[in-house]
């Protein structure tokens, strides 16, 4: 068996993880979106310019994740890696549970203009978290593609699974899980679901090598 | 013979003339907006629905006079406190409150929150809506500005939260944290007024959150009218001899706007006839617009 062959089949193998977790990425970067909304309005409002912040600054911290992701991309890319991107999101997520109040308090005070204040609390609180949320998606497409001649498909089924999986942490965010739970609970189960989904792929990882 | 008349009620119909005029339309970042003039009346609407009654009319003959009655029922509020020498007014709609409110105590400063730059602009040009040292409007999310007015420590004798259209509630203006906010604001002699929701899943959840914050409130509802009043107080609530006797001294400068405060007292209670076991609204769970259609 020449040595590119058997590098592929256990590549292939894993391709049901990588679709799974970038469903779940996907799911959270948008259901934490849509609970940014809530979780400003306390002290910035609802109006539509708050909305403007956190859209904008989810979209940022994207656009510099998929650049880190695609950097770490290139060297020995591996499932532990991978699991671990999880874990940190997790991580990061965890400040938006206990720091808000004391983040958007500090904001609050400081910045008179609540277009400036959104912007900035939605920095503090979401920037981290969904930057490295970012880097999951190109760094599952290079785990995923094995020859260069299918990888404009493998990178379209990854962006289907992603962008279905946000579809649907949208809808369910808005339309369920904030009638049956508190915002913190929804946060806290995004957060033990990203911590094992970690947990699987860096298994899966070192088992592999 | 049924189809007949059908047919004549039919006929009938078609030969009545669109009783209602669109002198004015616009759409603002938050909704549609529409003046009509029906007969006398000239109304603001926000909703196109025919079923959202939650709007501001102003009867143009006699233009004192308070249209609606859930407007009319916020001058309950007066009975706890007559003279408020500072008044907050959530949600500006046509003005009616303000302007009413101002006529009534030249001397009080009124403070009004509406967060729609046209409301502000349609309420100034087709309902007489003036501003001035005395009346001020502020336009800006309600939450912020209380939130920044409760840092600054600023007292006022009368809040109304009048914000609620019907068709959209802003949910973080539902809250415990909220209502907390709002209760600082009040003086030793504050009162709180709120045009609530009266139907609905969100009945019990509101109503639980107002207990939860203010303790015992007057719940004030007119059996002819479809909504619902909260009443709260920095004081101790006041008996219905003491409403009573308010009322009687109301009765005559409240006349003019067609306030019939005498009829009031008696349905003023502190009984719940809500699910008190309905958990309370927080900033982490208010999901009002889903409950309001429940």
């Amino acid at each position: 068996m020449p040595p590119e062959a058997a590098h592929q089949k256990p590549l292939k193998q894993i391709g049901w993880v990588v679709l799974l977790l970038a469903f779940t990425s996907g799911f959270i970067i948008m259901s934490v979106e849509l609970l940014g909304g809530r979780i400003l309005a306390p002290y910035f409002g609802s109006s539509i310019y708050v909305w403007g912040s956190i859209i904008s600054i989810f979209m940022v911290a994207l656009s510099v994740g998929y650049l880190i992701g695609g950097r770490l991309s290139v060297n020995q890319p591996n499932l532990r890696r991978y699991g671990i991107f999880f874990v940190l999101a997790a991580l990061g997520l965890l400040p938006i549970v206990f720091f808000a109040n004391q983040a958007m308090d500090a904001v609050f005070m400081a910045i008179d203009d609540p277009r400036y204040g959104s912007l900035l609390a939605s920095t503090l609180l979401f920037f981290i978290p969904t930057a490295i949320l970012g880097m999951i998606a190109p760094y599952s497409v290079r785990l995923m593609v094995n020859n260069t001649e299918r990888s404009g498909q493998v990178a379209g089924g990854l962006y289907f699974i992603s962008t279905l999986g946000s579809a649907l942490g949208t809808l369910l965010t808005s339309f369920y899980l904030v009638l049956w739970f508190e915002m913190n609970t929804i946060l806290l189960t995004m957060v033990t679901v990203l911590i094992l989904a970690g947990a699987l792929a860096f298994t899966l990882g070192s088992k592999r090598s | 013979m049924t189809k007949r008349w059908i047919v004549f009620s039919m006929l009938l119909l078609s030969a009545v003339p669109s009783f209602s005029d669109v002198i004015h339309r616009e759409k603002s970042l938050y909704r549609n907006i529409e003046v009509q003039e029906t007969g006398r009346d000239r109304c603001l609407v926000f909703a196109q629905r025919s079923d959202d009654r939650r709007q501001s009319c102003v009867n143009l003959k006699n233009p004192d006079r308070v249209v609606f009655s859930y407007v009319r029922m916020t001058f309950a509020g007066l009975l706890l406190n007559e003279r408020p020498g500072s008044i907050l007014i959530v949600g500006l709609g046509g003005g009616t409150l303000p302007s009413a409110l101002g006529a009534l105590y030249p001397e009080a400063s009124i403070d009004v929150i509406e967060i729609d730059p046209a409301v502000v602009r349609v309420a100034e040009s087709f309902f007489d809506f003036q501003v001035s040292d005395r009346v001020k409007v502020w336009v800006q999310d309600a939450r912020v500005f209380i939130k920044r007015a409760g840092r600054r420590g600023d007292q006022y004798d009368l809040i109304i939260l009048d914000a609620f259209t019907g068709e959209y509630i802003p949910e973080h203006l539902m809250t415990r944290e909220f209502l907390q906010e709002t209760q600082s604001l009040l003086s030793n002699t504050g009162v709180l007024v709120a045009n609530t929701f009266s139907s609905s899943e969100l009945y019990d959840y509101e109503s639980v959150t107002y207990r939860d914050v203010f303790g015992k409130f007057f719940n004030f509802k007119l059996p002819a009218s479809g909504n619902r009043v909260v009443i709260a107080s920095s004081k101790p609530l006041p008996d219905s001899r003491a409403l009573q006797a308010a009322a009687s001294r109301l009765s005559v400068p409240l006349s003019r706007f067609g306030v019939a405060i005498e009829s009031f007292p008696r349905f003023l209670t502190t009984r719940s006839d809500w699910d008190e076991d309905a958990p309370v609204l927080t900033d982490q769970f208010s999901p009002a617009n889903l409950l309001k259609n429940r």
